[in-house]
């Protein structure tokens, strides 16, 4: 797997918020087909990292390289395009528009004559999604927009997908059941996933790779299994008893 | 516990009672007289004792019985629930009586007069609706696009004597290129920024034509605005030798009312145009980001959306409906003059659309119906006209802070199988 090229590459990026150093050279890379897992504390900079390779805030230094081409100033609206959809922190749901009008917003930049067949895939990967389409999105609970928020990024056809806290704020169950959700959309479509987390436990597991950030750098990184294993690992992120 | 009552309630009416008297003393208590020795003034401070007495007691009354404020709102009758179609029901009928009106007997001048004026505000509302309600671009300066429809009609018409049916398109697209002029710059702006800009932007187009005497008369406007005929038969009692006037072509009798009428369904078919454009829009892609942007920003760019884009086209298209209507309404004043296009307009525009409720045709319709119709129904209260209108509106804004029509139906559904 390493020998192939990485579908997205981190170079030594830097951002700053303000004179706040939030990214102070980070590298990682993620190659085709993985689920890699960024986690770290609250604050760490995990936000930072997913947002700087979407182009803001800008790198300060450093290079994102996605697919061999260099996206480090490539505007946010044009990343739908090359293949990289987000589920954004918090959501960010469309709350007064319809399940369904949320999901045709997530194929906006698609072609529209494959507008029925993603549809379809996205209501079987989350039937819940098909039975609530005409109900307005801000009134379905955490789960149901979490569900909506990765469903609407899929409408792009992404080949990466970028997900930011899908665990945040849901009951256990349901973070068992996005995170068996996120593994199927890896495995049966083929859809590579970098996915930014504080539930360490559960990312890991799902995880082919991780990167443990602490303080705007990467302070370790390796199989999923392995950082799982790690007893610094677990006695800094695992103690509370996550799952 | 009937003591803290009774103290708050004194504390709430002592405040009402102090803005009341900081009101009074200046607004009722100095009059200017005209005597003998010319003007002098007259105080009338047993007046302001008055007002803010009734002001205290009735404020405590109110705390004391009803509580807290909460409570008051508590009291007024809820919104009743419609079932679902009611909307286009009542839509459908309306409609058929928009159409009808002018044709019934109790239809006289006044009456279509004062229906125009309300169908121009209705399309105006429309219009403004793509901007503010559904693309939630604060704009205060939407009479700008008014003006500038108005003007180019009228310039055309009298300097290069084009048709009304001419003018329209190039008053439309005229207006919609000051739109993209102003939105190009401004509309990376954020909420209030972009409110003052267009603010600002309606009040330069006024003094531009309020000053530039050469081009648009200035101050005394532009009289002897020619007036649209039905399709090259003018509504005349006479016609120039040769033509053939709007009677002649019907074997009517000549009246004065044929004209009001033509401009009636004018304006009606212009305001349903708006409106069936907007509707369509909706249901296209482009709309439906209109929409997306007005709820969150972030999120339509990470779905590939290009904001710039997609405001600007809001702010043409709202800016070509605008110069539409103004075009009618120069054809139908025959004279304009920049008063006609000062702030107050757009914010009886932007306050239709609020009170409407924010992106719905149906609000609109209503909202201008009211803020139209009831200062001329209270023409005969003369004086307390305003002050009338005025709690009416507060009134509403308390019984219905979301608007007159809050619901918003989805503009996509999928058939049953598909």
């Amino acid at each position: 797997m390493t020998a192939a090229r990485p579908l997205l590459s981190v170079q030594d990026v830097k951002a700053n918020y303000g004179p706040v150093e939030a990214l102070r050279g980070v590298s990682l890379d993620v190659f085709p087909g993985e689920i890699v897992a960024l986690i770290g504390a609250n604050g760490a900079g995990k936000s930072t990292l997913l947002m700087t390779i979407c182009g803001d805030p800008r790198a300060s230094a450093g290079r994102v390289v996605y697919d061999g081409a260099e996206i480090t100033n490539t505007p946010l609206h044009e990343m739908v395009r090359l293949g990289i959809a987000q589920s954004p922190e918090g959501r960010r749901i469309f709350p007064r528009m319809s399940v369904l009008e949320n999901l045709q917003m997530g194929a906006f930049a698609g072609d529209p004559a494959n507008f029925g067949g993603d549809l379809d895939r996205v209501f079987r990967l989350f039937p819940r999604l098909a039975e609530r389409r005409d109900q307005r999105a801000g009134t379905m609970s955490g789960g149901e927009q979490q569900m909506l928020a990765i469903g609407r990024a899929l409408m792009s056809r992404p080949r990466l997908l970028l997900l930011d806290e899908p665990s945040l704020g849901l009951a256990p169950l349901l973070v068992a059941q996005i995170f068996a959700t996120i593994k199927e959309i890896n495995r049966s479509e083929g859809v590579t996933v970098l996915l930014v987390e504080q539930n360490a436990y559960h990312a890991l597991r799902l995880a082919h790779r991780g990167y443990v950030l602490v303080n705007g750098s990467i302070r370790m990184s390796g199989a999923g299994s392995d950082l799982l294993a790690n007893p610094d690992v677990q006695k800094a992120y695992l103690a509370g008893g996550h799952h | 516990m009937d003591g803290t009552k009774a103290a708050n309630a004194l504390k709430e009416a002592g405040l009402a009672a102090l803005v009341a008297l900081l009101l009074a003393v200046p607004l009722i208590g100095f009059r200017l007289t005209e005597g003998l020795q010319g003007l002098g003034i007259e105080t009338r401070f047993d007046w302001v004792a008055w007002g803010v007495g009734v002001v205290f007691f009735g404020r405590f009354g109110l705390a004391l019985t009803r509580g807290s404020r909460g409570d008051l709102l508590g009291h007024l009758p809820a919104m009743p629930k419609f079932p679902t179609g009611t909307g286009r029901t009542v839509a459908g009928l309306l409609l058929l009586l928009a159409i009808a009106m002018p044709l019934l007997p109790v239809a006289d001048r006044y009456m279509v007069e004062i229906a125009i004026t309300v169908l121009i505000y209705v399309m105006l509302g429309w219009g403004l609706n793509i901007v503010v309600g559904l693309a939630g671009l604060l704009d205060l300066g939407y009479v700008a696009f008014y003006a500038v429809g108005a003007y180019t009609y009228a310039l055309l018409a009298i300097n290069f004597d084009m048709s009304f049916w001419l003018c329209l398109p190039i008053a439309g697209l005229f207006a919609a290129l000051f739109g993209i002029i102003l939105g190009f710059p401004v509309l990376r702006l954020r909420g209030d920024y972009l409110a003052i800009v267009t603010l600002g932007f309606g009040e330069m187009i006024r003094i531009v034509l309020l000053n530039w005497k050469e081009f648009s008369g200035g101050p005394n406007g532009i009289s002897s605005i020619p007036r649209p005929d039905f399709f090259g038969f003018p509504f005349a009692r006479e016609g120039e030798p040769g033509q053939t006037t709007f009677h002649q072509l019907f074997g009517l009798e000549f009246s004065p009312m044929h004209r009001i009428i033509f401009l009636y369904y004018l304006i009606l078919v212009l305001a349903l145009l708006t409106n069936w454009f907007t509707l369509r829009m909706r249901r296209l892609p482009v709309g439906r980001a209109w929409e997306a942007l007005r709820e969150d920003e972030i999120a339509c760019r990470a779905l590939g959306i290009n904001p710039t884009n997609v405001k600007l086209s809001a702010f043409a298209l709202g800016a070509m409906f605008g110069g539409f209507a103004g075009a009618f309404f120069a054809t139908r004043q025959g004279f304009i003059s920049p008063e006609s296009f000062s702030f107050i307009e757009s914010a009886v525009i932007l306050a239709i659309v609020v009170l409407g409720g924010m992106g719905s045709q149906m609000g609109v319709v209503i909202a201008a119906a009211f803020l139209i119709l009831v200062p001329e129904l209270l023409r005969d209260f003369s004086q307390y006209r305003m002050v009338l209108f005025g709690m009416a509106m507060v009134l509403i804004m308390l019984w219905r802070p979301q608007g007159l029509v809050a619901h918003r139906a989805p503009s996509a559904r999928l058939e049953a199988g598909a």
